[in-house]
C-alpha cells in the first residue's frame, strides 16, 4: 500500500518539475521565471523525497530523505528572496506587462 | 511586422514538435535495461530518471540563453534542486544509500553558491 502511494508521489513530482522548468523557458521576465521555477521545483522536489521516504520505511535512506527535505525546505525560500533583492538592486527591469512594483515604491517612500 | 509575427509562429512550432516528440520518447521508449531487473516497477524508475534529464535540459537552455547574469543564477539554484531528486530515484533503483548523502551535501553547497552569486549580483549594482 505504502509503495503504490510512493509512486503515486514520485508521479506528481515529476509533474511538478517538468511544469515548473517549462515555466522557465517560456515566461518573459526574470521575476516571473524565479516565481514560476522556485516553488515549483521546490514542492516536486520534497514530493519525490517523500516517496523515497515511503517506498524504502523507516531504515537509513528514509532518515536521509526526510533530512534532506528540512534542509530544502528550510533553504530554497531564502535563496530565491536573495536572487530576487540582487535582481532588483542591479537595476534589472520588469517585463513591459507588469504594472506595479512595491519594492521601488517602499525604497522611494524611505528615502 | 507581419515578419516578425512569422518567425515567431515558426519558433513555436518547432518548440511545441520537439517538447512533443521528446515526450513520446520517453513514454514509449523506458530503456529498462540500466537498472537491474528484478526490481519491481523498473520501467516507471527508467522513465522517471528521463523526465528529471528533461526538465535539467531546459534549464541547461536557459543558462545557455539567459538574456542577463540573473537568469542564469535562477537556471543554476533549479538545477541544484533537480538533482537533489535525481539522487533521490537513483536511491531507490540501486538501494545504495550514498546517493542521498550527495543529495544532501549538494542543496547545502547549492544554496550557499547561490546566495554568493545574488550578493555578487547586487554589488556589482552598486559600483556602477
Amino acid at each position: 500500500m505504502s509503495n503504490f502511494l510512493g509512486l503515486i508521489l514520485i508521479g506528481v513530482g515529476l509533474a511538478f518539475d517538468v511544469f515548473g522548468c517549462l515555466g522557465l523557458v517560456r515566461l518573459p521576465d526574470v521575476y516571473n521565471r524565479l516565481q514560476a521555477a522556485t516553488k515549483c521545483v521546490t514542492l516536486g522536489t520534497c514530493s519525490i523525497l517523500l516517496g523515497t521516504f515511503l517506498i524504502v520505511g523507516f531504515s537509513a535512506q528514509g532518515m536521509k530523505a526526510l533530512l534532506c527535505i528540512v534542509f530544502l525546505i528550510l533553504t530554497a525560500p531564502v535563496a530565491a528572496h536573495a536572487i530576487a533583492r540582487g535582481a532588483h538592486r542591479a537595476g534589472i527591469k520588469l517585463c513591459d506587462e507588469s504594472c506595479v512594483d512595491r519594492y521601488k515604491e517602499d525604497k522611494e517612500g524611505e528615502a | 511586422m507581419s515578419e516578425s509575427e512569422d518567425i515567431k509562429f515558426l519558433k513555436w512550432v518547432v518548440g511545441t514538435i520537439v517538447f512533443v516528440s521528446l515526450i513520446i520518447f520517453i513514454i514509449t521508449c523506458p530503456l529498462p535495461f540500466l537498472f537491474y531487473k528484478k526490481l519491481p516497477f523498473v520501467a516507471f524508475y527508467s522513465r522517471a530518471v528521463f523526465i528529471i534529464l528533461l526538465a535539467s535540459s531546459m534549464c541547461l537552455y536557459r543558462i545557455a540563453r539567459g538574456p542577463t547574469g540573473a537568469d542564469r543564477i535562477v537556471a543554476i539554484d533549479i538545477l541544484g534542486i533537480l538533482i537533489v531528486g535525481f539522487c533521490a530515484v537513483l536511491t531507490i533503483c540501486t538501494s545504495r544509500s550514498w546517493y542521498l548523502d550527495i543529495g544532501i551535501a549538494w542543496a547545502l553547497q547549492s544554496f550557499i553558491s547561490t546566495l554568493a552569486l545574488s550578493k555578487y549580483l547586487e554589488g556589482k549594482g552598486f559600483d556602477e
